[in-house]
């Protein structure tokens, strides 16, 4: 049975017409276009399809579109402002956080989940937390780089343990 | 996945309404990311899905006025890993629940949701049975039932929540005072998978040092969690020493039931649960101060 789904969606108001089974995943990708979220496992193991919805990190490939109708939903092109990329994503390029590039956008939206919760978090607390963003290039170390590099500078000075 | 319709539940007497309306036809779902799954492989094809996670109400976690905490059923299981009361008063639940997959699914993931899954490999009951928390399930008309956590479970994947019935929360007593508490988890592959074998124990020390209590509960080796009853027994009012927690921990082998799967042989698991079980109750004695 096809209901409409209210969204909002990077702050705009959508309004989609889909079946109850229809994924938050597919939801962004195919009636919303925004492809920039990724569906890698399909099973909430991966996390290549992290979003945030009403700012708490969520699997999309296991989420109801319905579930979250009315909620605030951030995918990856809700992140940079007036052309300027967010931190987070600055840092995956400076540092060099990814690869191939599909594990990337849920990797940047975990690490922006981290940040907002816990701006100042220790390295131990970073690597516990990106634990199920998987990289199938392996390209951890740089990941985990590019995160301890996007916090604030005050930060970065206590952002591990040296390890 | 199957075609179904979506309805989602504002208040308790909305959810119960609806489930009188569809019956067995209808599934519950607060996280989702059990059911989800399930129907996705279609080992579930529900015609109508009840969503709850916008009653308002069932995700509080506090202290009873008997010093017990009560956790709401709606309460995300990151809620509770991350909240003080928890922390403080419940650390074998606290950690219990920071085992579980990843950060992302504990996110989604609800206490209640969780129980009512039923599945024997989840890592927050075994802790749960071990301290003696109770389920609280909630009916239509103000119905209620209290459930033991230890009764909960009855077979793979099948749990006592009755037609019906929602769990709305859950209420766990601390450990006793002076008690020891641990919670090991063998994880052989990777960091968010489930357990091949896992071991909550609690351990009270008597006056004279010797074992005044314990509770030893195991999962994943088994169709529900299981209770070493057998060795619980051989150790109450004992000493605890090194050659009875070996022996106590070999009756452990005769308690479970595991199943072969991609985490290990039966057989492996059955010797897993046997060397776990010494180490918790080891790690429990060290965490009461008796070594």
């Amino acid at each position: 049975m096809v209901q409409r789904i209210n969204l909002k969606v990077n702050g705009e108001n959508r309004q989609v017409e889909a079946p109850a089974r229809r994924l938050l995943v597919d939801l962004l990708r195919y009636d919303l276009g925004l492809t920039g979220t990724k569906e890698g496992c399909s099973v909430g193991v991966c996390g290549a399809c992290t979003v945030l919805v009403d700012g708490e990190m969520v699997a999309s490939c296991i989420t109801l579109a319905a579930a979250v109708e009315g909620s605030e939903v951030t995918t990856i092109e809700g992140l940079a402002e007036d052309g300027r990329l967010h931190p987070v994503q600055q840092a995956f390029i400076d540092y060099g956080g990814f690869q191939c590039g599909i594990c990337t956008p849920g990797q940047v939206m975990a690490a922006k989940a981290l940040l907002d919760e816990n701006p100042q978090p220790t390295e131990e607390e970073v690597r516990d937390w990106m634990m199920g963003n998987l990289c199938r290039c392996t390209g951890y170390y740089k990941i985990l780089e590019s995160v301890v590099a996007a916090m604030s500078p005050a930060a970065s000075h206590e952002g591990g343990d040296g390890n | 996945m199957i075609d179904f319709e979506f309805h989602q539940a504002t208040a308790l007497d909305h959810a119960f309404s609806l489930l009188a309306d569809y019956g067995d036809d209808a599934r519950l779902m607060s996280g989702g990311t059990a059911l989800v799954l399930q129907m996705k492989q279609r080992f579930s094809q529900p015609g109508h899905v009840i969503g709850l996670r916008r009653i308002p109400g069932l995700d509080a976690i506090e202290e009873t006025e008997d010093g017990n905490i009560r956790i709401g059923g709606l309460c995300t299981q990151r809620q509770v890993e991350n909240h003080p009361l928890v922390s403080e008063r419940l650390p074998l639940v606290a950690g219990a629940y920071r085992h579980v997959a990843t950060p992302r699914i504990r996110n989604m993931a609800t206490v209640g949701g969780g129980l009512a899954h039923g599945d024997p490999n989840q890592d927050p009951p075994p802790s749960l049975i071990a301290l003696g928390a109770s389920i609280v399930l909630s009916s239509a008309n103000g119905g209620q039932r209290i459930v033991p956590a230890e009764e909960l479970f009855v077979d793979y994947f099948e749990t006592d929540v009755r037609p019906g019935e929602i769990i709305t929360g859950l209420v766990v007593p601390p450990a006793p005072n002076g008690a020891g508490t641990a919670y090991l988890k063998f994880l052989p592959r990777t960091a968010d998978d489930y357990a091949t074998v896992s071991v909550a124990a609690v351990v009270t020390p008597d006056g004279l040092g010797n074992c005044g209590d314990i509770r030893i509960v195991l999962g994943s080796v088994g169709l529900t969690p299981i209770r070493a009853t057998a060795a619980e027994d051989a150790l109450r009012g004992q000493p605890l020493t090194d050659e009875a927690i070996r022996e106590a921990a070999a009756t452990v082998q005769d308690a479970v039931d595991p199943l072969d799967d991609h985490r290990g042989s039966a057989e492996y698991k059955r010797e897993m649960a046997e060397v776990f079980t010494r180490r918790a109750v080891r790690q429990a004695m060290t965490n009461a101060g008796m070594v």
